[in-house]
């Protein structure tokens, strides 16, 4: 029923888009059907979170600005800066050629002189192209220059799998930025995270990769009062447990945390208590909550959609060795998406990204209710 | 200047002989070609062919904004003035000669690219700009910050990796900033500085238009030949000149990018042209002069500063050096080389000023003598500077060093008190 709502609130702002095709293709069995909350809560869609978390921050400060390829005139190619134009004009809603080296070093150079911009990147994939300017002259500067320089930008735009868009334009990038000293990552599930985390991004002096997900655009969530406060933020590098278990942890990111809320209701069912940690920050890494969670079951499953080598769920595995190697009772599950480039075939395209049953299925082996991969080998 | 125009500041004798030493076909297109296509607005221009029936680039002299002549401008410059000028290029010199003797000697390290030959660019530009103007800089970046103000003990500190460094040790040759003289790097990649100094220019005019603020401050970016055939070089023309930034794009064009010569790897090697497809004005100058270029720097500047928008400037000039100290340099031929010797700016502006009598022979001695003081000062200062403490490592990775994360304790790495003593792990 929900998931249906929200497929509809996608639908509709998406019709004028070029992409808009792509959305059609979702499965359903990706909008998480199980969410308990009360009545006395509004709902807001992501696209808004962000919307709104853009238009509260350029009004409480005058430095900050939002570039980009059709920001503008077009309301954002996914409208996440829908109004924004007429609200703050052209000075402050810049639209950019298609240049993303030249633009993201231009928002570069003008957060050198305390300008707050925000750099989007219509999907992160086109980040590749700015790469330069998003480590060497941003991430770097503030060391380089021995602290005269810092660096307060925001880049931020879709990332990860979309839907039947092919390999260039389905990647996750978590793991490449969070893997740069210098930069923190951030990658927001619900609508909470997505205006926490983004004013916490645009109040931040340092650069900030801001990991959105498309298909999480549409997805509406409960709201709270204080979430919806002008003065909300999340902290920096600090997860959050977005479901209490006893049995087993599982970490994720993004879309992620939606299977994986999803698979936990399914392992509940077979007596499996789950605990679903949303990583928020990618780096800095919220390494105490993870290892915490994991003395508390001894198991731990990770998740991402990204690549599996030298991946975030490798780099948590890293950490729990490293501290809680004596807690573990079973070897770590780690789901990524497949290590190929994206296939475009709707089949293909399945089997490379992780699924609720995959998640449903680690935790299982962990917790010795299948046959661990191993012995099966 | 219309903002199409282009202009010619050349010196009188012909660089000819760059193009007549390559006998590919690749490097320059007739010269009738060159006058047809330029849009330029020359007030006189002359072409010749060589006798190998190569093109000559076409020159022309004399020819500045508003119709001015070269030589009545340059008649204009004070002894107070001309001393200065005379002061920064002999300091931009002496400064780069003493890094390659520490350089050999083992008190500096990795790449090190010496600026010697060019300092007319460096000097002719800074030196017209207020403390609140912004450079941008490449991997040769000493002089530039030393033009801008930066102390040299400061550089040859940074140059040694010591903690008295202008960046405490933490960025090196290629990596030269300075706040407070507003030099903003130091970016060792090629085209990497262009949209950095563009997006400096745009905060001058966001402060202006959106902020309010009083503020008319303008960036030059300075980068070489090598740089006109990378994209970002292009990007960033359109965008400057699509909203009409206060920058000037300033090409040090020493004709050879390495090892590789301006000539193979460029299809139409007068880089000032490709200023007017853009609608900004193309101004090619001769580069071993500074007064020619800081009459061309002065026009450029006020433009910026008027709200005018960009220009683009091709200042013609040539490193006496390798390009770094690694490197071997065997592929200019020894002739070019004289040649350019045979124009060192320092001794072209010497004798102009002397023939002028703006300044005295004894004033320029005392000015030499100074400098290699000031030099040797540096390296003293440098040699018994303290190398960073151990304590510096973590520092300045983040302006807020919250961005290390939470410690196992729960409290963020940052608070430990042993985080910078180099005992926190991280």
């Amino acid at each position: 029923m929900l998931s249906f709502a929200g497929r509809k609130v996608l639908c509709g702002k998406f019709s004028a888009s070029v992409l808009g095709k792509a959305f059609e293709r979702i499965p359903r069995a990706t909008y998480p059907s199980t969410r308990n909350y009360s009545s006395s809560l509004k709902e807001m869609t992501v696209r808004d979170a962000l919307n709104t978390a853009l238009d509260e921050e350029m009004s409480a400060d005058p430095k900050v600005f939002l570039m980009g390829e059709e920001v503008g005139e077009y309301q954002g190619a996914y409208k996440i800066s829908k109004g924004l134009l007429d609200k703050y004009g052209p000075e402050r809603v810049i639209d950019t050629p298609i240049t993303e080296a030249g633009f993201t070093g231009i928002g570069v150079g003008a957060a050198y002189y305390g300008l707050r911009p925000i750099v989007e990147f219509m999907t992160f994939n086109f980040s590749m192209q700015a790469i330069d300017h998003i480590i060497n002259s941003a991430a770097k500067s503030n060391y380089m220059s021995a602290g005269q320089i810092s660096v307060p930008i925001v880049f931020r735009g879709p990332n990860g799998a979309a839907a039947g868009v092919g390999a260039q334009h389905s990647q996750c990038y978590a793991a490449w930025y969070a893997s740069c000293p210098g930069l923190k990552v951030l990658s927001p599930y619900s609508s909470e995270d997505a205006r926490g985390l983004l004013k916490a991004a645009i109040r931040d002096p340092d650069p900030v990769v801001f990991l959105e997900n498309e298909i999480l655009y549409g997805e509406s969530f409960p709201v709270s009062a204080e979430v919806l406060d002008s003065s909300f933020s999340i902290p920096i590098g600090k997860a959050k447990i977005e479901r209490g278990g006893k049995d087993v942890t599982i970490t994720a990111f993004s879309k992620m945390v939606g299977y994986s809320l999803q698979a936990a209701e399914i392992l509940a069912k077979d007596g499996i208590s789950a605990e679903v940690i949303n990583l928020r920050s990618i780096r800095p890494l919220d390494r105490a909550t993870i290892n915490a969670s994991v003395r508390k079951t001894n198991r731990l499953v990770t998740v991402e959609e990204g690549f599996p080598q030298h991946g975030v769920g490798a780099e948590i595995c890293a950490s729990v060795v490293e501290e809680s190697f004596e807690y573990l009772d079973a070897p770590v599950e780690r789901i990524a998406g497949a290590d190929v480039p994206m296939p475009y075939a709707p089949n293909l395209e399945r089997l490379a990204v992780p699924q609720v049953e995959d998640i449903v299925r680690a935790a299982k082996r962990a917790c010795y209710r299948l046959v661990p991969k191993s012995a099966a080998a | 200047m219309s903002s199409f125009s282009a202009l010619k500041i050349l010196p009188s004798h012909p660089i000819a002989g760059e193009y007549r030493r390559h006998s590919t076909p690749f490097h320059a297109a007739p010269a009738s070609r060159l006058l047809r296509s330029s849009g330029a607005n020359y007030l006189s221009s002359t072409s010749s062919v060589t006798a190998a029936g190569r093109p000559v680039r076409v020159l022309s002299a004399n020819v500045v904004s508003n119709e001015k002549q070269i030589g009545s401008a340059l008649a204009a410059i004070t002894s107070k003035e001309a001393l200065d000028l005379y002061e920064d290029m002999v300091l931009g010199r002496s400064f780069e000669d003493m890094c390659a003797q520490m350089y050999y000697r083992g008190k500096m390290f990795g790449f090190v690219h010496l600026y010697n030959g060019q300092e007319a660019v460096s000097t002719g530009f800074i030196r017209l700009l207020t403390a609140r103007d912004t450079v941008v800089s490449t991997y040769r970046d000493h002089v530039h910050a030393l033009s801008k103000g930066v102390p040299a003990r400061a550089v040859m500190a940074e140059l040694f990796g010591k903690a008295t460094g202008c960046c405490r040790g933490q960025g090196g040759s290629m990596h030269m900033f300075s706040r407070e003289h507003n030099l903003i790097g130091g970016f060792a990649f090629i085209g990497e500085g262009i949209p950095v100094a563009t997006g400096a220019a745009f905060s001058s005019k966001y402060r202006r238009e959106v902020l309010k603020e009083n503020c008319d401050d303008v960036t030059i970016a300075f980068f070489g030949d090598g740089t006109c055939n990378n994209g970002q070089f292009f990007e960033c023309l359109n965008m400057a000149a699509l909203w009409k930034l206060p920058i000037v794009f300033v090409v040090e064009n020493n004709l050879w990018a390495i090892g590789m010569s301006h000539f193979r790897a460029t299809s139409d090697p007068e880089i000032w042209k490709k200023g007017p497809p853009f609608g900004i004005p193309g101004v090619h100058v001769d580069g071993m002069d500074v007064l020619k270029v800081r009459e061309v720097a002065k026009d450029a500047v006020a433009r910026a500063r008027r709200g005018d928008g960009p220009t683009l400037v091709e200042c013609e000039t040539y490193r006496f050096r390798g390009h770094s100290l690694a490197d071997p340099d065997e592929l200019r031929n020894p002739d070019e080389k004289a040649r350019y010797s045979s124009r060192d700016p320092i001794a072209t502006l010497k004798k102009y000023v002397l023939e002028h009598n703006l300044v005295s022979e004894s004033e320029l001695k005392a000015i030499d003598k100074k400098i290699d003081e000031l030099v040797e000062e540096a390296v003293e200062f440098a040699d018994s500077s303290p190398a960073p403490p151990r304590s510096q490592l973590l520092e300045n990775v983040f302006a807020d060093p919250k961005g290390f994360g939470i410690g196992p304790d729960g409290k963020y790495r940052c608070e430990d008190p042993g985080f910078t003593q180099g005992t926190a792990q991280v």
